[in-house]
């Protein structure tokens, strides 16, 4: 659906290689993780693989929608670590309040990308760095540069603790998020404006399409999920940590990436950007794995240089197959 | 008739207000400095004496000699967001060289010259992958080097398994600790630096190369500039940069924590680009600039130290001054 929008805006599709290759590999390292490790499948690896890793999947989605628009944004890991904070200095008030502690101060942070962006035309680069920046210093100010405990009464640990039907109730939210996500970008118009926007800002502004209005939503949405990160954050380790979410947003991109959306914008799947995320996930799970095993000893430095060389080995292969590779070259 | 005549003064205000603008966009960051000396002056004890002079020369140095590489790369419409984890990779090599646990020394000077040189060599050659990926590949440049951003540091952990490596070798801290003529030696090496990266923008072919890929690659290739060689060459030039100022920490700090060193400078570095004037979409390089946007920063950061401003709060002036000087550049360019 989305590939066919993109194509009505005159992006230029992926092959479909490329697009799913993710999903292919993805399915792959599960096969492999299957048959090598004894309790790869077993309910305790499943759960809390899902329970960590939807921080990261719903930093990731916010961050697909920015880069659809031709955008990006440094800001998500420190927003997250500033929503930690805000939520677990609300969660004495109840669980409602933290979360929407969290989420607002995720909201305020998109805004203010916003205003830099939208309003101020200043570069999405600088604007979102600067961004983190200032949220990262509110962050530590607010927590009085330690971590904030949060409160066990009221039922706020549920959030990032807690089970519903078998499963973690942070992979429920992030299922939830990624069903919305997926929805926006391909029944609605503000998707089709996100992606156009990403395709060709100009063009997009010449067709009357309302551009400034669809990049003030997706900073804002970017923001709130990685304030709904936080929130998790804070409920799932007992704390809100004012400088977690260091590398959060070189995560976030990397999955974008993975996943198949094209870094220049104007196109781009939600989907897939799940399956981006959940791989980068599954490498580090896998490792911990291969530890165990004793025939090896990677430490957990090792997870950066194979993220690092996965996102290399993933532009590569996307800047091959849509022929883009340079002919200029001497 | 009458209407015309009251009109007619208006407009004159608002072109005076538009040169002012202007002014500020193109001298923004010396104003800057200017108001920031002058704040020190006032407000900080002791500002004017050669020790506080000195420990402020020291901390902008490393940040300096990353942004020049930067500014080049900048230039030509590319970002290098690889430098930190660069430095962190030159951090940790040096002294694995000098102690000789990489090759036997048959002399302790020998391990000196290798640690002065192999870690920035190393630098410079990872610099050429940067440039390699976004030539043949044509990868963008943020993400080019978000490879080695995620990678490098990762790579300078392996190597010294985390580990703080912590030594004492007067031969080798020259560079960090030595003095010339009253003042450290990175400062010297720091402006030495500036002189010759100002002179290869203003008077080599190399420098109007730079620009020309910058300000319009199509016709810079149309008139026969190597574009991608001239690229390739910005981000090893900028990867060797950030392998002197990788070097040129560890030897201030005594010791070399892959998990630190370098953490966050590629931020410093752009900041200090960007205040300095030279446009983050490429076509200039303003070297003098860089200098004084580095500088700023430095200010900044030791006014509200002294002033016994937290630093999170610092981190939110910084913020506003990279927004700011961004903002006035807009305001400037014509049309």
């Amino acid at each position: 659906m989305s590939a066919s929008g993109a194509r009505a805006f005159g992006g230029r599709a992926l092959p479909l290689a490329g697009r799913y290759g993710v999903v292919a590999a993805l399915a792959l390292l599960i096969l492999f993780g299957v048959a090598r490790y004894d309790y790869f499948l077993g309910a305790f690896n499943v759960l809390s693989f899902l329970r960590y890793n939807s921080m990261f999947a719903l930093v990731s989605l916010g961050m697909a929608f920015v880069i659809m628009s031709g955008g990006i944004d440094l800001s998500v890991g420190a927003v997250a670590a500033l929503g930690s904070v805000a939520s677990a200095l609300a969660s004495g008030l109840g669980w409602a309040p933290g979360l929407v502690a969290g989420l607002g101060a995720g909201l305020g942070a998109g805004l203010l990308n916003g205003v830099l962006v939208v309003r101020l035309r200043i570069a999405p680069f600088i604007a979102t760095l600067a961004t983190m920046l200032a949220a990262n210093g509110c962050a530590l100010l607010l927590a009085n540069n330690e971590s904030v405990s949060v409160s066990y009464d009221t039922g706020f640990t549920e959030i990032g603790q807690g089970d519903w039907l078998g499963l973690p109730v942070p992979a429920w939210i992030a299922l939830l998020a990624y069903a919305a996500g997926s929805v926006v970008l391909n029944v609605t118009g503000l998707g089709r404006t996100v992606l156009a926007t990403g395709g060709g800002e100009d063009a997009a502004r010449l067709m009357g399409l309302r551009v400034d209005r669809a990049k003030w939503a997706v900073y804002a949405a970017s923001g709130t999920l990685a304030g709904m990160a936080g929130a998790i954050l804070a409920a799932q380790f007992g704390a809100g940590q004012p400088i977690e979410g260091v590398g959060w947003e070189l995560f976030a991109i990397a999955a974008v990436v993975v996943g198949g959306t094209l870094l220049t914008g104007g196109e781009g799947s939600v989907g897939t950007t799940l399956a981006g995320a959940l791989l980068l996930g599954l490498i580090f799970n896998i490792l911990n794995f291969e530890n165990g095993r004793g025939f090896i000893s990677l430490s957990a430095y090792w997870q950066s240089v194979i993220r690092g060389l996965f996102l290399l080995a993933v532009v590569v292969m996307q800047a091959k197959l849509s022929g883009r590779a340079a002919a200029q070259d001497t | 008739m009458l209407e015309r005549v009251a009109v007619a003064p208006a407009p004159a205000p608002v072109r005076r207000r538009a040169t002012i603008t202007e002014f500020l966009a193109r001298h923004g960051a010396v104003v800057a400095l200017a108001v920031l000396l002058l704040l020190a002056l006032v407000a900080t004890p002791n500002f004017l004496s050669l020790r506080t002079l000195t420990v402020n020369l020291t901390q902008v140095a490393g940040i300096v000699v990353v942004a020049l590489g930067m500014t080049l790369v900048v230039a030509t419409g590319g970002i290098d967001l690889s430098v930190g984890s660069l430095m962190a990779i030159a951090g940790a090599l040096a002294p694995m060289l000098f102690l000789g646990q990489l090759v036997p020394l048959p002399a302790p000077w020998v391990g000196v010259a290798l640690a002065l040189t192999v870690p920035v060599l190393a630098t410079g050659a990872l610099g050429w992958i940067n440039g390699w990926l976004v030539t043949r590949y044509r990868i963008q440049p943020i993400v080019a080097t978000l490879v080695l951003l995620i990678a490098g540091r990762g790579i300078a952990q392996v190597i010294t398994n985390g580990n703080l490596q912590a030594f004492r070798n007067p031969a080798f801290q020259v560079i960090g600790l030595g003095r010339l003529l009253g003042l450290p030696v990175q400062v010297w090496l720091m402006a030495a630096l500036v002189l010759v990266f100002a002179l290869v923008v203003r008077r080599t072919l190399f420098g109007r190369q730079v620009l020309a890929v910058g300000g319009n690659e199509r016709a810079a290739r149309l008139a026969g500039v190597p574009v991608a060689r001239v690229k390739r060459l910005v981000y090893v030039i900028s990867g060797l940069c950030a392998g002197v100022a990788g070097l040129v920490v560890i030897a201030i700090n005594s010791a070399s924590d892959a998990n630190l060193v370098g953490l966050g400078m590629e931020l410093d570095a752009i900041a200090a680009v960007a205040v300095g004037g030279t446009v983050l979409s490429g076509g200039r390089a303003r070297i003098g600039g860089t200098l004084v946007g580095a500088l700023v920063i430095q200010m900044v950061r030791y006014i509200l130290l002294a002033l016994g401003v937290p630093d999170a709060a610092a981190l939110v002036a910084k913020a506003g001054l990279i927004i700011g000087a961004v903002w006035l550049q807009r305001q400037g360019r014509p049309g």
